[in-house]
């Protein structure tokens, strides 16, 4: 595939997409702007015609990897088909030009798909309320340990200084308890991929504000002694946070309330289906037990005895943490949520935790078959599950990076690699359940291809991709010599 | 089964291979008691595509149909049918954080292109991938003056009482946690500007930044020039909140004063982004070359492959959580990926002539709709000081029932600012800003005059 140019590449002074914007406005109009504030020389964008904006933009798409049309099996990423019905009923005309701010009197459609998928969300996870609010799972996380420093400092207790994390967790738990406010504690994962439970009892205390965790773990395992895990810290005066990245593992099979979580967050992009659009926009829901409903973040929908819907807002929920965005995060996202929610119903959702584990502990021993090696033999996979290839890096000089880069020769998107941390030379591999088996047999061939690849030429599973628009990219020449915008 | 395609003839041959007799065998290490079955009586039955499609049909069809003057944060504009076009393909909308480069070329060029709009947008040396929104953003700005002003040992930031009260309120809860105080500077009452007067009392003493915001939330264009210099006179770093169509009129922010603004983020909505009852949004952030290791988010950069072909990838991710964890700039994981390629496309549809044209016809068309109203008996303008694209209206009775009143008629007639302002002067309880934007015909502007004429009759 041939190099791209760039959009400001194509640009010749005087072209424009004429019909795209209103005729030029007469400069007298303008006059009421003074001319120190004007600007003085127009910004240097592309001056291109329409189709080629449509022409460059549509060339560039086809450079990516994507669900649609790729096997995406990226661990604790949930890349599962995106129903594109959820995408056109989001973008009905009445909900894309519905202003955030437009009187309940003329958002009474939109509220109630909200109300009620506050209501699915509080069903499917056994919590007692929920807020849309939060933007991404990051921003969720954020709300939700701050909200158990909301409910610590409501009760005079400011003790509480450190948060406990399981080493596996994702690095966006550490960053989230610094952002609010809080020192981290780590806490070690036993070699079956369980949170050592003796160190932590060691390391709750007074001190201790909450543990934030993820169940199943990072390591692609139920954390069996999770009702041990919650009584301790607990016991201690603790919260229980739980990182809903994998929501999909369990969902309608287990729910984090009935394990003993006070507060959770959902990546509706992963397990509700909606689009991971080249990184975002996602949106985080939290949802919370009996004692932190106080200080959900807002704005949240409610219903009022007649039926009809209003918003709930900080005016009435004096206590609440407040705003994480300026209206009330990202609605457009939530409506595919809503219509997934809806196409699935009680027993979709039930299905998605059972046919994800399926389709992960197929995977895993069709792939032990052919030469893999699990990092935890004696586990069952969740929805995702972890194999090493420390012995291949070893005996082969062939790391998990060159493999990965090699699979993307085969058509294949690689899994996550190297996370969690604590596995050596891994791959973090989360199949979904919208795959055909068909799907995943191939992606075993591969992995089976490559294994002997790496067994008999080596480089040319070291030297891959071979196939992608670009080959290896000097990702160290790009962090020395910073070029992170073009110039003529 | 919706969205997933096994046949029982699949199920059981997979079942074979792991070694289950049943689906549910593969949850045994799960205690029985903690098991959701029968838990779920709450959750409707699933529907099909028609049946969802039908019901959000309806719900969408309830909202629609009112003429709506309120911005706020939030503007209508005409978005090209290319822009979403595009930005929906499945190469796009399906595909995730391009972690591997080789295979998310599409994604990362556009990222690089996006970079370098938003950089020639507001004259500044370098642009992150996009963060959540607009207000979010302002929270990671002040976060990273922090770190970026290494003579400030305060955690206190100057933002000013015209700032978007959304903003202030989100900024505020996401940074009160780690002990950062927002410092509020009052505006003149008669210009509706953050006059130079205001900032006096906080001369000589340690704030790591000022925010100023241009336009203001009244839509009152403030003097940067001046407020800018004052504040690096004073050790200040400067934090812009700019809106970007304006951009193509106004003085960007890398041109403030004698040496710009330090930090430049706000909503990129304006840019080729529906309204969508208020997101997914994109907030886009740009800073000084040497602040740029102490900038959150995403960044592209480029580079050659091995055979030193051009291409592009992530960079600067020591900076990011999925590598420095605890010490990372933000907890940031994503960026808002679909709604900057959607702007990037927008952008690059309308050029330099057609965004000044776009913000020409909001200016003029708001001048216009002022005038209108103005002619009313009892309706004046709040404040003196020259506006972009929104103006704040002061009425002879109280703007929430007003409000409510033209609501009836299906006019959306503007926020009120009694609940925010009302406290600062009593003027502002009877005030409303109102927005108008290319989209809004001759007609609409005069809907919106008779409609309050009547209401106020």
């Amino acid at each position: 595939m041939s190099e791209t140019q760039l959009i400001f590449q194509l640009s010749q002074p005087g072209r424009s997409a004429v019909s795209q914007a209103p005729k030029p406005v007469a400069d007298d109009k303008l006059s009421a702007i003074p001319a120190h504030l004007r600007r003085k020389q127009k910004p240097g964008l592309p001056e291109v015609s329409e189709l080629q904006v449509v022409r460059h933009y549509t060339n560039l798409s086809s450079k990516n990897f994507a669900i649609d049309k790729q096997f995406y099996p990226l661990g604790s990423c949930t890349m599962k088909y995106n129903p594109r019905g959820a995408n056109r009923a989001a973008m009905l005309p009445g909900f894309l030009n519905r202003h955030p701010l437009a009187p309940e009197s003329h958002s009474q459609g939109f509220l109630s798909c909200m109300f009620e998928l506050q209501n699915f969300l509080k069903e499917v996870t056994g919590m007692k309320g929920v807020s849309l609010a939060p933007m991404a799972g990051a921003q969720g996380e954020f709300a939700g340990v701050a909200m158990i420093r909301a409910y610590h400092e409501a009760r005079g207790d400011d003790a509480r200084t450190e948060i406990l994390i399981p080493e596996a967790a994702h690095g966006t738990n550490p960053a989230t308890a610094v952002m609010c406010g809080y020192k981290v504690r780590e806490v070690p994962v036993g070699k079956d991929g369980d949170v050592d439970l003796e160190a932590l009892k060691q390391a709750c205390g007074p001190q201790t504000a909450g543990l934030m965790m993820t169940n199943p773990s990072t390591c692609g395992v139920f954390e069996r002694q999770i009702e041990a895990i919650a009584k301790t810290v607990h016991e201690a005066g603790g919260l229980l946070y739980y990182d809903g990245a994998n929501l999909n593992a369990i969902l309608g099979k287990v729910r984090p309330g009935d394990m003993g979580f006070d507060v959770i967050h959902m990546n509706l992009h992963k397990t509700f289906a909606t689009p991971h659009g080249g990184g975002g926009p996602g949106a985080g829901p939290v949802g919370v037990s009996e004692r932190l409903l106080p200080y959900l973040p807002t704005p949240m929908a409610g219903q009022r005895d007649d039926g009809s819907y209003h918003w709930v807002d900080t005016d009435t929920l004096t206590t609440s943490i407040g705003h994480m965005s300026a209206f009330m995060g990202n609605a457009g996202v939530l409506l595919r949520a809503y219509f997934y929610a809806r196409s699935l119903g009680r027993e979709g959702m039930i299905r998605v935790g059972e046919y994800s584990t399926l389709a992960a502990n197929y995977l895993l021993k069709r792939l032990e078959a052919v030469g893999c090696t699990a990092a935890y033999p004696e586990r069952r996979a969740s929805h995702e599950f972890i194999l090493t290839f420390a012995k291949e890096a070893k005996e082969w000089g062939v790391t998990a990076m060159d493999i990965a880069k090699r699979l993307l020769d085969y058509n294949q998107h690689a899994p996550t690699t190297y996370f969690p941390l604590l596995v050596p030379e891994c791959f973090l591999i989360e199949p979904t359940e919208t795959e055909t088996k068909e799907a995943l047999d191939a992606f075993v061939d591969a992995m089976a291809a490559i294994l002997d690849e790496a067994r008999n030429q080596p480089e040319t599973v070291k030297e891959a991709p071979f196939t992608q628009p670009v080959r290896r990219l000097d990702d160290v020449k790009a962090a020395r010599e910073l070029d992170l915008t073009w110039s003529e | 089964m919706p969205y997933i395609p096994h046949t029982p003839d699949d199920v059981r041959a997979m079942l074979d291979a792991i070694g289950a007799d049943s689906i549910e065998d593969l949850f045994d290490e799960i205690p029985a008691h903690l098991k959701a079955a029968g838990k779920l009586d709450a959750l409707p039955e699933g529907l099909s595509e028609m049946e969802v499609t039908r019901l959000m049909n309806d719900r969408a069809a309830q909202d629609a149909g009112a003429v709506s003057f309120i911005g706020a944060g939030a503007y209508q504009h005409h978005i090209p049918a290319a822009v979403w076009e595009i930005a929906t393909r499945g190469e796009f909308y399906t595909a995730y954080t391009p972690y591997q480069a080789e295979a998310s070329q599409g994604t990362l060029q556009v990222i690089y292109e996006f970079q370098t709009l938003m950089t020639r947008l507001t004259a500044m040396d370098v642009s992150n991938a996009s963060v959540y929104d607009g207000a979010s953003g302002l929270a990671e700005a002040v976060l990273m003056s922090l770190r970026a002003n290494r003579k400030s040992k305060s955690r206190k930031v100057l933002v000013p009482n015209a700032l978007n009260p959304r903003y202030t309120a989100a900024t505020n809860a996401i940074v009160e946690n780690q002990n950062v105080a927002l410092q509020r500077v009052d505006f003149d009452v008669a210009s509706g500007q953050t006059p130079l007067d205001a900032l006096q009392g906080f001369e000589g003493q340690d704030y790591a930044a000022l925010v100023i915001s241009q336009p203001n939330y009244f839509g009152s264009l403030e003097e940067v020039d001046a407020l800018t210099d004052w504040a690096h006179a004073s050790g200040m770093l400067v934090i812009a909140v700019v809106n970007p169509t304006s951009l193509a009129l106004l003085t960007p922010p890398g041109e403030w004063g004698t040496q710009g603004a330090d930090i430049v983020v706000g909503e990129g909505q304006p840019l080729g982004v529906p309204l969508s009852s208020g997101g997914p949004y994109f907030g886009f952030m740009c800073c000084k070359q040497k602040h740029v290791r102490q900038m959150p988010g995403r960044i592209i950069g480029r580079t050659v492959d091995l055979e030193g072909k051009q291409g592009f990838t992530l960079t600067l991710q020591a900076r990011e959580q999925h590598i420095r964890r605890s010490k990372a700039t933000s907890n940031i994981c994503t960026n808002q990926g679909l709604a900057m390629t959607a702007a990037t496309i927008y952008t690059s549809l309308l050029g330099p002539d057609g965004l000044a044209s776009v913000a020409g016809h909001c200016h003029a068309n708001t001048q216009a709709l002022a005038d209108k109203l103005t002619a009313i008996d009892g309706v004046e303008r709040a404040f003196s000081a020259p506006t972009f694209h929104e103006v704040v209206l002061t009425l002879p009775k109280p703007a929430n029932q007003v409000l409510a009143a033209l609501a009836e008629k299906d006019v959306l007639g503007g926020v009120s600012l009694a609940n925010d302002y009302g406290m600062v002067s009593p003027k502002l309880e009877n005030a409303i800003l109102v927005n108008a934007t290319e989209v809004h015909s001759d007609a609409d502007l005069d809907l919106f005059a008779a409609a309050l004429k009547e209401v106020l009759a």
